[in-house]
């Protein structure tokens, strides 16, 4: 059981997201860094996405009401447990009256809070992630306010070792995996889009031109700035279901990325789909950075999603052996 | 790299490739394959993409299958190995979907006509030529079908619209239009879910909830029914 102590605007329950509704019009929300949020829940020893404190406005400040380990993941926030700092990508237990506070990251845009048990909240469609659009799902369908308490799931799985214990930022046992541009930029693997060809000798300069993520980008989308590119014709296009990752040109020529709340339908012509193993990194771009899209095919993709698949099962065997021992012990 | 059909596609069974049959199809991502019906925007070639869903529904692969407007999206579990296959496979299953029909329900929506919602109702007159109480006769006057649900919870893709008040979608979205606008996007028409940005052309409001979160079934409107609007009242 935790109580929310300070929070900017903006902070929700994510889990991995509530997929299958789309022929509904239902978005799939979940967090926009799935990967930190499954490392989470893999350190804590939790069921595969339970849910969590998803923080893009910091500082963030909650309190232990009762013991209970728990797990910082995503952008390095700094965090601190009662003024002593802990490494990023860490999980920890904590004593009733213990405060966990997350600081604005210097880099990446996301940390997650992961409790041990899951954020228990009652799931909406098959899902406890928060739809701000729909208002339902995650606490209320709302962001999350000072005073909220939130319970944690009532199954305790294996207590984290004295002291805590971490994993490897994927950003660093990864970087061969997911390299960054020459000027620092993000590189961002996509695949060409159904109107990708309409967009003529533009199609070209989508690729080669940086990009900037605008001040107008959040959960729903981010819209890019750059050069603006065209298509040869307009063509009024049938509306069709979309996920996030793609790329859609609206007709002022800046490129939008739908991300994890968009619409589950579009009719902008679109140039391009980013490749799901890439979409964690798209949710960790902060605002005012610059990113590159690189073409690539299915077969590259797969190889990235084995890498990032091996990292995982790396660190689960580690915490389950982790777990093994510390239950030996006990 | 248009996916349009690859020259190894084996034409159908006939001596000339029916080249005019074959749906586009295109990736967004790893994991979605979005397939176009080829011609018309009309109840036939739906019948068909509802034909070509049922097919899919029940496929291992597939994670989940999002109809719209004579197209489908399929999602599958896991980013295939050889993408050409789906593609082909895919495009024998569109040959060979015949059109079904959905036994839909009949729907029947009030509607506050012109008035403080209908923010765009001059303009379509102005695009169209007709005067407001033409655009509005001819609006309910239609009989409209279910094709697809979605972008927003619950909301329904209506096919029917009369193409003498078809109107295309906002080059800048309106930032607030309210749940409820009646409105027109291009050749369709439907009624806004949710308050919010939208690049729809609202003539209308009609007092709906469409969506419950917490329902058994979620959403009011199916693919397949029927919707007619009644004006309740008309404010020009």
């Amino acid at each position: 059981m935790i109580e929310i102590v300070e929070t900017g605007p903006l902070n929700t329950v994510q889990d991995m997201g509530r997929p299958g509704y789309r022929n509904i019009g239902v978005t799939a929300c979940g967090a926009m860094d799935p990967l930190a949020l499954e490392i989470g829940n893999i350190l804590l020893g939790n069921p595969e996405g339970a849910a969590v404190i998803e923080v893009q406005t910091f500082p963030f400040r909650l309190l232990f009401t009762k013991r209970g380990a728990f797990a910082v993941t995503g952008a390095d926030c700094r965090a601190k447990l009662d003024g002593v700092a802990l490494a990023p990508w860490w999980a920890g237990e904590a004593e009733p009256g213990q405060v966990l506070e997350l600081f604005p990251p210097l880099r990446d845009a996301r940390a997650y809070v992961s409790l041990s048990g899951g954020v228990d909240v009652a799931p909406v469609m098959g899902s406890r992630s928060t739809s701000l659009r729909g208002s339902f799902g995650g606490l209320g369908g709302r962001v999350l306010a000072v005073g909220d308490s939130i319970a944690t799931g009532a199954v305790q799985p294996a207590a984290v070792p004295k002291g805590g214990f971490g994993a490897v930022p994927p950003a660093v046992a990864l970087k061969d995996v997911f390299p960054v541009g020459e000027n620092g930029e993000l590189v961002i693997r996509a695949l060409p889009a159904g109107e990708h060809d309409l967009f003529g000798a533009d199609a070209e300069r989508f690729w080669s031109q940086p990009w900037k993520i605008s001040a107008r980008s959040d959960r729903t989308g981010y819209r890019l700035s750059g050069d603006p590119i065209h298509p040869v014709e307009v063509v009024e296009m049938r509306s069709h279901g979309v996920v996030p990752g793609v790329i859609q040109v609206p007709p002022a020529g800046e490129p939008i990325v739908q991300m994890s709340d968009a619409n589950t339908a579009g009719g902008y012509p679109k140039i391009a789909g980013i490749i799901e193993a890439d979409l964690w990194r798209m949710g960790q771009a902060r605002i005012g950075s610059t990113l590159r899209f690189v073409p690539a095919t299915h077969a590259e993709a797969k190889g990235i999603e084995k890498a990032l698949a091996t990292y995982v099962d790396d660190i689960r065997q580690t915490a389950r052996l982790v777990g093994k021992a510390l239950a030996a012990m006990a | 790299m248009s996916l349009l059909q690859k020259a190894s596609f084996p034409s159908p069974a006939s001596i000339v490739p029916n080249a005019e049959g074959l749906a586009k199809i295109s990736f967004i991502g790893t994991r979605a394959f979005l397939l176009e019906a080829p011609g018309p925007f009309d109840l036939p070639n739906q019948r068909r993409i509802w034909a070509l869903s049922r097919a899919l529904e029940a496929h291992e692969q597939v994670a989940e299958i999002v109809p719209g407007m004579t197209n489908l999206l399929v999602i599958l579990k896991e980013t295939p190995d050889d993408p050409d296959t789906v593609i082909h496979q895919l495009q024998e299953k569109w040959q060979r979907a015949q059109g079904i029909d959905l036994a839909g329900r009949h729907i029947e929506i009030a509607v506050t006509y012109g008035g403080e919602h209908a923010t765009d109702l001059p303009a379509l007159c102005e695009l169209s030529g007709l005067s407001d109480r033409e655009v509005v006769r001819i609006h309910h006057e239609g009989t409209y079908r279910v094709f697809a649900l979605g972008s927003a919870p619950g909301f329904g893709y209506l096919h029917g619209l009369d193409p003498r008040i078809h109107m295309p979608r906002k080059t800048v979205p309106s930032l607030k239009m309210a749940r409820g606008c009646v409105t027109i996007g291009g050749m369709q028409t439907g009624v806004a879910v949710l308050t919010g940005p939208n690049g729809w052309n609202s003539i209308g409001f009609a007092e709906v909830q469409m969506f419950d979160p917490l329902a058994a079934a979620p959403a009011v409107m199916a693919p397949g029914d029927t919707v007619r609007f009644r004006p309740e009242r008309i404010e020009l």
